[in-house]
C-alpha cells in the first residue's frame, strides 16, 4: 500500500485509451466499473477534443456483481463491433475488473465478432500509464504485422535503386506532450533531407496503416515511453534499424540528422538541413545572465534527459537536479544524471520532488505540472517540459519541442519566466526599492508567483539545526540579496561557518563565504 | 413523528417513466471527496483504492487544489492483493504516517473503492482498530464512495450516513433543525439570517465547517434537504426519530421560497411574518432571474444523468425561466427527497432513470436541444457536432442554493447561449 496526493500518471488502461483514441478505425471495450468513464475527459477537457475517446466501459455495479458481469462484457463487444465498426477492436480490464477474473480477452475471442480482437493485459497494480500505452500499441502491431514477419534470421533487402528512403514515425500520442507539433516539425525536417515519411502512429493511423510499417527504412523512437517496446520489436523482426536520438534541442537535432543519414546510408550535409535561432539568442549579450543560473529537471525520462542537455549546452545553466518519475526510464536518467556530476531521483512521490526542488532553491525549475505547483508555492520560475500537463499546456499556437523550430520554442519558454538580465542587476543595486524589488516578480509577468514570494524561503532555521546564530546585522544584511538567490547565499554562509567552526554569523562571515564560494 | 407525506393530489408528475440500463457515464462517489474536503475543514479523506481512484479525484477536480490536499488514496498493490502483505498492517503504517504528517487533521474517513469493495476489505473493523490505537488524537471512520455502489454525489450521501450513530441524542424537551447536504459557506451564512428572522432557533448546518460539528437528533428534530442526494442520510436520521420535511430545493426564486415556507409551515410561524422575511429576498431573486429570462425562454434543454440535481434544475428552468424540458436523465430516483420537485413539474417531461450512454446520445443529436445538461467528458463532444451544453460538474461546484444565487443559477445556463451569440468566429451549427 502506498500513500499517494497526486499521481504523475494514471492507471495503465489509461495509457490504451491514448493509444485508441490516438488511432483511427480502432474501438477500445474497457470492462470496468461505473466511474471509469472519467478518463474521457482527459481527452475532451485537457486536450479539447471534439469527441469522446472511441471506447465503450461496461460500467458494471454491485448488483452485476457474481451473475452478469460476462454477460455484459458480451453485449458491449457486440454493441461496440456493431456501432462503430472499427478495423480492430481492442479489449482490456481496468483495475476493478482485472479483480473479477471475467477474462473479457478470452470471451472476446470466443464471441465470434465480426472484426478482430486483440486483447490486452493491463496489469492495474504493478504498472501505470505509459506502460500501458506501450503495451497497446506493441499488442496492436505485433497483432497486425505478425503474419508479415520473415522468417528468423532473413537478411533485410537493400532499399531498392532510386526508391526514396523513408521512415516511420512511432510514439506519438494525444495527451503526449506536444505530439501534435512535433511530427509536424519533424516531418519537415525529414522532408528537408529528401526522406519521407512513411507511417506516423499511434497519432492519426489506421489499423491498416499500420500494416505498412515494414515498408520504411527505419523506425524513428520518437517517444520511447510509447514506443520503445515497438520499436525493438520491430529491429528484432523485420531488422529494421531504430533511430533513438530524441531531436529535443538544437544539438540534438543535428545528432538526429546524422543518425537519420547515417541508418539510411544518406549523405547529408548537416548544416544545410535547416537552422535554430537558438544559437545566436543564447550568444547575444542580454543570454549573459543566463550563465549558470541553478535548474531543476524533472519529467518523464526522454523529457528530462533532453531538457538536461539543453539547459546545460544550449542555455548555459547549471543542471542541479535531474530526475524522472518513470521508473522504466531510471537507468537511461540515472547515466544521464552522471554526466551532469548528480545522482538522479526517480520517484514518482510528489512530496520527495517537492522536498528535493526545497532543498535544492533552483533558480528555475523544467518540470511537469506538478513541478509547476511546486514552484509556484515556493515562489520559483517554471517551465513545463512534460506530461502530465494541463490544458494550458496544450496550446493552441504551433509550439513544438522538437527539431529546429522546437529549440525555438524551447528558448522562448525557458527565458519567459525568468527575471530579465538588467532588471536582475537593477534588483541587487536598490533593494529597498519601494516599487521595484524581487518580491514583485519579474516585471513583465504581472504578479504570478507574488502569494508565494510573501514566503521566504531563506527565513526560518536552515540545515544547521540552531547550532550556529545569526547576529543582527548579518540577518538584516542576507535580506539585502536578491530573494532569488538568498537562499543559496544563507546555506552556503551557514556551511561556510559549520567548516570553520563558527558558531555566530556576523557581516563579515556573510562576505567571506561569499569570496569564498565564488571561486 | 414521521415523514411528512405529500397528498396525492399534489403529485402531478408520477416520477421516471422509464428505466434505462447500459453504458453509463457518470463519476463515481469518490468526486464527492472534492467538495466535502473543502466544506469540513479539518476532516481528511484517505481512499483505499487503485491508481484509477488517485487519478480521478485529481482529474475530476480539474484544477489542482495544491494547497495540500486533505484528501489521499493508500493504492492497492500486488502484494495486498496477493496477500503478501497484511491490509490492515499497511493501513495502520499509512495512517500512522497521514497522522503524523497532518497535524490539524480531527477526523479521518477511510473511503472504500471499488478495488477495495471487490476484494472484501473491511474498512468499518479496520476503522474501529485504528481508532483505538489514535484514541486521544482523531476521530476515524468509514464510508465506500466506490463506483459499483455509488454516483458522483452519492459519496456524500454515503460520507454523512456513516456518521449518523454518532450524533447526540436530542433531549426530549428540545427541538433542532437539520439542513442536510452540502452548501457554501456564503449560502449558510445567508440562510442562517433567514431562519434567524424567522425565528427558527437551533438549526445546523450537516455537514458543518468542522468535523466536530455534529448536530443532536431525536424526536424534536425536523431534516431539510438542500441537497438532492442525500436520500439515505434522510432515512437514517428519520430512524433516529427525525422528522423529514418535504419541499422543493432552494433553487430559484420560486424553490428558495417554497423551502423555508416548508420549514416555516412545520415551525407554526405565523403567515404574515413568512411573508414579511421573505418577500424581500424572493424579489430580489425574481429581477435576478429576470435578467437571463430573455436568453433562456422558449429554449429547449436536455439534462442528460449526472449529479442528481437534474430534476430540481428542469424545475426552476421550467417555471422560472420559461425552457421547455427535453428529457430529464436521472442516475437513479429517490422518491423521498424528490417528491416537492415532482409536485412542481409538468407532467409530460419524460424522466429517465439510468443510463445508456450512446443511445441517450443519439436521442440528444436527433432532437438538437438548444442546451443540453452533461458531464465534462461529453460536452466538447457535443459542442463540436452544433449542440451548446452547460457542464453539470458546476452546479454542484458553484453556489447556486438560495434567493441570491438564483440570478447567478440562471445565468450558468444562459452563459453559453450568450456566448454563442457574441462569438463571430467559426460556426455552432
Amino acid at each position: 500500500m502506498e500513500l499517494t496526493l497526486w499521481t504523475y500518471e494514471g492507471p495503465p488502461h489509461v495509457g490504451a485509451i491514448r493509444v485508441a483514441a490516438s488511432m483511427r478505425d480502432v474501438h477500445l471495450m474497457l470492462h470496468s466499473p461505473q466511474g471509469d468513464t472519467y478518463a474521457d475527459l482527459l481527452f475532451t477537457m485537457i486536450e479539447r477534443e471534439g469527441r469522446r475517446p472511441p471506447v465503450t466501459y461496461t460500467t458494471f455495479q454491485a448488483r452485476d456483481l457474481g451473475s452478469s458481469t460476462a454477460e455484459m462484457v458480451i453485449n458491449s463487444l457486440r454493441e461496440s463491433a456493431e456501432r462503430f465498426k472499427p478495423q480492430v477492436l481492442l479489449v482490456a480490464d481496468s483495475c476493478t475488473a482485472e479483480l473479477i477474473q471475467d477474462q473479457p480477452g478470452a470471451l472476446a475471442l470466443g464471441a465470434d465478432l465480426p472484426v478482430p480482437v486483440i486483447p490486452l493485459e493491463m496489469a492495474a497494480y504493478t504498472r501505470k500509464e505509459n506502460w500501458g500505452a506501450a503495451e497497446t500499441f506493441y499488442q496492436l502491431v505485433r497483432g497486425l504485422l505478425s503474419r508479415q514477419a520473415p522468417p528468423p534470421g532473413t537478411e533485410r533487402p537493400p532499399r531498392e535503386p532510386g526508391a526514396r528512403p523513408s521512415v516511420n514515425l512511432l510514439g506519438p500520442t494525444k495527451l503526449g506532450f506536444r505530439c501534435r507539433d512535433d511530427v509536424v516539425e519533424i516531418e519537415r525536417l525529414l522532408s528537408s533531407m529528401g526522406v519521407d515519411v512513411n507511417v506516423v502512429a499511434p497519432l492519426g493511423a489506421s489499423p491498416q496503416d499500420l500494416q505498412a510499417i515494414p515498408k520504411a527504412d527505419a523506425n524513428v523512437n520518437l517517444c520511447p515511453e510509447v514506443s520503445d517496446l515497438t520499436c525493438s520489436w520491430l529491429a528484432r523482426t523485420f531488422g529494421m534499424p531504430t533511430i533513438t536520438t530524441i531531436p529535443m534541442g538544437w544539438g540534438a537535432t543535428r545528432d538526429f540528422i546524422a543518425e537519420v543519414a547515417s541508418a539510411l546510408g544518406l549523405d547529408i550535409d548537416v548544416d544545410a538541413v535547416g537552422e535554430s535561432r537558438l544559437p545566436w539568442y543564447s550568444r547575444s549579450i542580454d543570454s549573459t545572465y543566463l550563465t549558470g543560473k541553478r535548474v531543476f529537471v524533472f519529467a518523464d525520462g526522454s523529457h528530462a534527459i533532453a531538457a538536461a542537455r539543453v539547459a546545460r549546452d544550449e542555455m548555459g545553466f547549471e543542471v542541479v537536479g535531474l530526475g524522472t518519475y518513470s521508473r522504466e526510464r531510471a537507468r537511461d536518467v540515472r547515466a544521464a544524471a552522471k554526466e551532469y556530476g548528480l545522482e538522479a531521483l526517480i520517484t514518482d512521490n510528489y512530496l520527495e520532488v517537492e522536498a528535493k526542488v526545497q532543498e535544492l532553491q533552483p533558480e528555475m525549475v523544467l518540470g511537469t505540472q506538478m513541478e509547476r505547483h511546486i514552484a509556484k508555492r515556493l515562489g520559483i520560475p517554471c517551465a513545463v517540459i512534460s506530461t502530465p500537463a494541463h490544458v494550458q499546456d496544450y496550446p493552441a499556437r504551433y509550439s513544438p519541442q522538437m527539431g529546429f523550430e522546437g529549440a525555438n520554442v524551447l528558448f522562448d519558454t525557458w527565458v519567459h519566466p525568468l527575471i530579465m538580465g538588467l532588471e536582475e542587476h537593477l534588483l541587487h543595486m536598490f533593494r529597498d526599492d519601494f516599487e521595484f524589488n524581487d518580491s514583485v516578480g519579474p516585471s513583465h509577468l504581472g504578479s504570478e508567483g507574488e502569494g508565494a514570494r510573501a514566503q521566504d524561503p531563506s527565513s526560518g532555521p536552515g540545515e544547521t539545526d540552531g547550532a550556529i546564530v545569526w547576529d543582527f546585522e548579518a540577518e538584516k544584511e542576507l535580506k539585502k540579496i536578491p530573494f532569488f538567490v538568498r537562499g543559496k547565499a544563507r546555506r552556503n554562509t551557514e556551511k561556510f561557518a559549520v567548516e570553520h567552526g563558527l558558531t555566530t554569523i556576523e557581516v563579515d562571515t556573510l562576505y567571506d563565504a561569499k569570496a569564498h564560494f565564488s571561486n | 413523528m414521521s415523514t411528512v407525506i405529500a397528498s396525492s393530489e399534489d403529485v402531478h408528475h408520477p416520477g421516471p417513466q422509464t428505466q434505462e440500463r447500459g453504458q453509463r457515464a457518470v463519476f463515481c462517489g469518490l468526486t464527492s471527496i472534492i467538495w466535502l474536503h473543502r466544506r469540513i475543514q479539518d476532516a481528511f479523506f484517505l481512499v483505499v483504492g487503485s491508481r484509477t481512484c488517485a487519478h480521478l479525484i485529481q482529474s475530476a477536480a480539474g484544477v489542482m487544489i495544491f494547497a495540500e490536499p486533505r484528501f489521499a488514496t493508500a493504492i492497492l498493490g500486488e502484494r495486498d492483493l496477493a496477500g503478501m502483505a497484511d491490509c490492515h498492517e499497511e493501513l495502520d503504517r499509512v495512517v500512522s504516517e497521514l497522522i503524523a504528517r497532518r497535524s490539524g487533521i480531527n477526523r479521518l474517513f477511510l473511503v472504500g473503492s471499488c478495488p477495495s469493495e471487490v476484494i472484501k476489505l473491511d474498512l468499518e473493523t479496520a476503522a474501529a482498530k485504528l481508532q483505538t490505537k489514535h484514541e486521544n488524537r482523531v476521530r476515524i471512520s468509514a464510508f465506500s464512495g466506490s463506483g459499483i455502489e455509488t454516483t458522483f454525489t452519492q459519496g456524500e450521501d454515503e460520507c454523512l450516513k456513516s456518521t449518523v450513530a454518532e450524533l447526540p441524542v436530542l433531549e426530549a424537551s428540545k427541538q433542532n433543525l437539520i439542513v442536510l447536504g452540502t452548501v457554501s459557506d456564503i449560502v449558510e451564512d445567508q440562510f442562517r439570517r433567514l431562519f434567524d428572522d424567522l425565528g427558527i432557533k437551533d438549526v445546523h448546518f450537516y455537514p458543518g465547517r468542522k468535523a466536530g460539528d455534529l448536530p443532536a437528533v431525536g424526536k424534536g428534530t425536523r431534516v431539510i434537504a438542500a441537497q438532492p442526494f442525500v436520500g439515505e442520510t434522510a432515512r437514517a436520521l428519520i430512524g433516529r426519530g427525525a422528522e423529514l420535511i418535504s419541499a422543493p430545493f432552494p433553487l430559484g426564486a420560486e424553490g428558495s421560497k417554497a423551502w423555508f415556507e416548508a420549514v416555516a409551515a412545520t415551525y407554526g410561524v405565523d403567515e404574515e411574518r413568512v411573508q414579511q422575511v421573505l418577500e424581500m429576498p424572493y424579489q430580489r431573486a425574481k429581477r435576478a432571474v429576470s435578467v437571463h429570462r430573455s436568453k433562456l425562454e422558449g429554449k429547449r434543454i436536455h439534462l442528460l444523468p449526472d449529479s442528481q440535481l437534474e430534476i430540481p434544475m428542469a424545475r426552476f428552468l421550467s417555471e422560472e425561466c420559461g425552457l421547455g424540458i427535453n428529457e430529464i436523465g436521472t442516475p437513479f430516483h429517490d422518491q423521498l427527497v424528490m417528491r416537492g420537485e415532482l409536485a412542481r413539474l409538468p407532467k409530460e417531461v419524460p424522466i429517465v432513470e439510468g443510463q445508456d450512454l450512446d443511445p441517450a446520445l443519439s436521442r440528444v443529436r436527433a432532437s438538437r436541444p438548444d442546451l443540453t445538461v452533461c458531464g465534462m467528458g461529453i460536452a466538447n463532444a457535443l459542442e463540436s457536432e452544433g449542440l451548446r451544453t452547460k457542464w453539470s460538474i458546476e452546479l454542484v461546484f458553484s453556489p447556486v442554493q438560495g434567493f441570491d444565487q438564483a440570478g447567478d443559477l440562471a445565468g450558468l445556463f444562459a452563459k453559453p447561449l450568450a456566448r454563442q451569440e457574441i462569438l463571430e468566429v467559426g460556426s455552432w451549427s
